[in-house]
């Protein structure tokens, strides 16, 4: 587990040292957000209406803005190399990358969401079911997009690949996201959409490392 | 002492772009030894490291070391390997003691602040342990990516053109440091386009024509 929190802390490290390129993601969702309700007027009912189908677009988008470099600076400078020579399961680094990627890329999006969800004028209970809802899909959506990244690491144009790659996949987990949400305000249970968002979350996090590895031992030939 | 074993390149060949590079190379690098790999640029010196490394896949042929193919347990070769690349494999946001830190952390080896500072000065880098990487040289650079030499408890080091970049006094600290690992029962296996003058004897093997 050693080379598991190394490679943990030192994204997160460098990330303080890059902290531009961690605030574009919120600011692009900030951005997003604050958009439509100038696009389609200041009538409150039908921006609380939308509002949860908003922001989990607009994290969806935000969060596959960031996945550019998730590897790329890796492979770059040659750290990539080393971490597939070290002893250590070249699976457990990716998931290190994958959990420091959520950490400065997900989680604040999560907690923008709050904040966007009281600016839409979101009542409380539904605003703390659209925040639950993003805390287990973005997870997700970061397993998902590393794979693409992997899959697509070193190829010229590889940033709209990742894009073709990763938004069909991202589609059941913004389906069931805004399910919840829906279905709460339609007065009906939310247990099912939360139980499929975690059914999909487990084998993801298993899965995935397991595939970008593979994929980035290609990348390494 | 290292607890050293032998490593050997049986019948190995290798293509890259559909292109032969490599055929039936043959060799074995015993403990206490090196070898240098020599040959014109692009002839697969590097190629031939880096599958040793595992790397990249073989056409045809073995890897062995002590005695076992290298496939066969992987993660326990890896552990007597310490390869350094063309790339540097540091990250220029942080200060040259986090990158050796994070990379010994990485070797599981977890050495002491006091010895990564030492690693540090022994080439000449007192007072730029805490300075953002990006201020340094490119030599000065080679020369943090080199420290890991004097951290690694790794039998084996596999080195590609470790010299690039470097002053004549960086050499000579370099060159040093080989001949101690040699010394302790350790084996080098190395390319270089700039002479290397080592203590210990050693082989030298000429790719291509």
């Amino acid at each position: 587990m050693s080379g598991f929190g190394a490679i943990l802390r030192r994204d997160l490290k460098v990330a303080m040292q890059r902290k531009v390129e961690v605030l574009s993601g919120l600011f692009f969702y900030l951005v997003v957000a604050t958009l439509f309700p100038l696009a389609l007027g200041s009538d409150l009912d039908m921006l609380r209406t939308l509002a949860p189908g908003i922001l989990w677009v607009g994290a969806l988008l935000s969060s596959m803005l960031t996945l550019g470099r998730l590897f790329e600076a890796d492979w770059q400078d040659g750290t990539l190399e080393q971490m597939a020579l070290t002893p250590n399961n070249l699976s457990l680094l990716v998931l290190a990358k994958i959990l420091a990627h959520w950490i400065l890329c997900g989680m604040p999006l999560v907690l923008m969401s709050t904040v966007l969800g009281i600016l839409f004028d979101l009542p409380f209970d539904i605003c703390l079911v659209l925040v639950g809802t993003l805390l287990a899909g973005t997870p997700i959506l970061s397993c998902l997009g590393a794979i693409a990244c992997a899959l697509t690491l070193g190829l010229r144009g590889g940033g709209v690949l990742i894009s073709l790659l990763v938004l069909p996949l991202y589609v059941p987990v913004l389906v069931f996201g805004t399910g919840a949400v829906e279905s709460l305000a339609s007065g009906l249970g939310v247990q099912a959409y939360f139980s499929i968002l975690l059914a999909m979350l487990l084998p993801a996090l298993f899965f995935s490392p397991w595939a970008c590895a593979a994929a980035l031992r290609v990348a390494l030939e | 002492m290292h607890p050293c074993q032998l490593l050997e390149v049986k019948n190995v060949s290798l293509s890259r772009g559909g292109k032969q590079l490599l055929k039936a190379i043959n060799f074995s690098l015993k403990p206490g030894k090196w070898i240098h790999i020599q040959g014109d640029n692009g002839i697969g010196k590097t190629t031939l490291l880096r599958a040793i490394c595992s790397l990249i896949p073989l056409d045809e042929g073995q890897i062995c070391w002590a005695g076992q193919d290298t496939k066969d347990d992987l993660p326990m070769f890896l552990q007597n390997i310490l390869f350094m690349g063309h790339k540097l494999a540091l990250k220029d946001e942080l200060s040259p003691l986090e990158n050796l830190l994070f990379e010994t952390q990485l070797m599981q080896t977890n050495p002491q602040e006091e010895e990564l500072l030492e690693a540090l000065n022994y080439f000449g880098l007192k007072g730029r342990e805490h300075v953002p990487l990006v201020t340094l040289s490119q030599g000065q650079k080679r020369r943090v990516s080199l420290a890991k030499l004097k951290l690694s408890p790794a039998p084996l080091w596999i080195l590609d053109e470790p010299l690039v970049a470097l002053d004549v006094q960086s050499i000579k600290w370099v060159t040093q440091l080989m001949d101690q690992h040699i010394e302790l029962g350790g084996s080098i296996l190395f390319t270089s386009h700039q002479p290397l003058e080592l203590l210990h004897s050693g082989d030298e093997l000429g790719l291509g024509g």
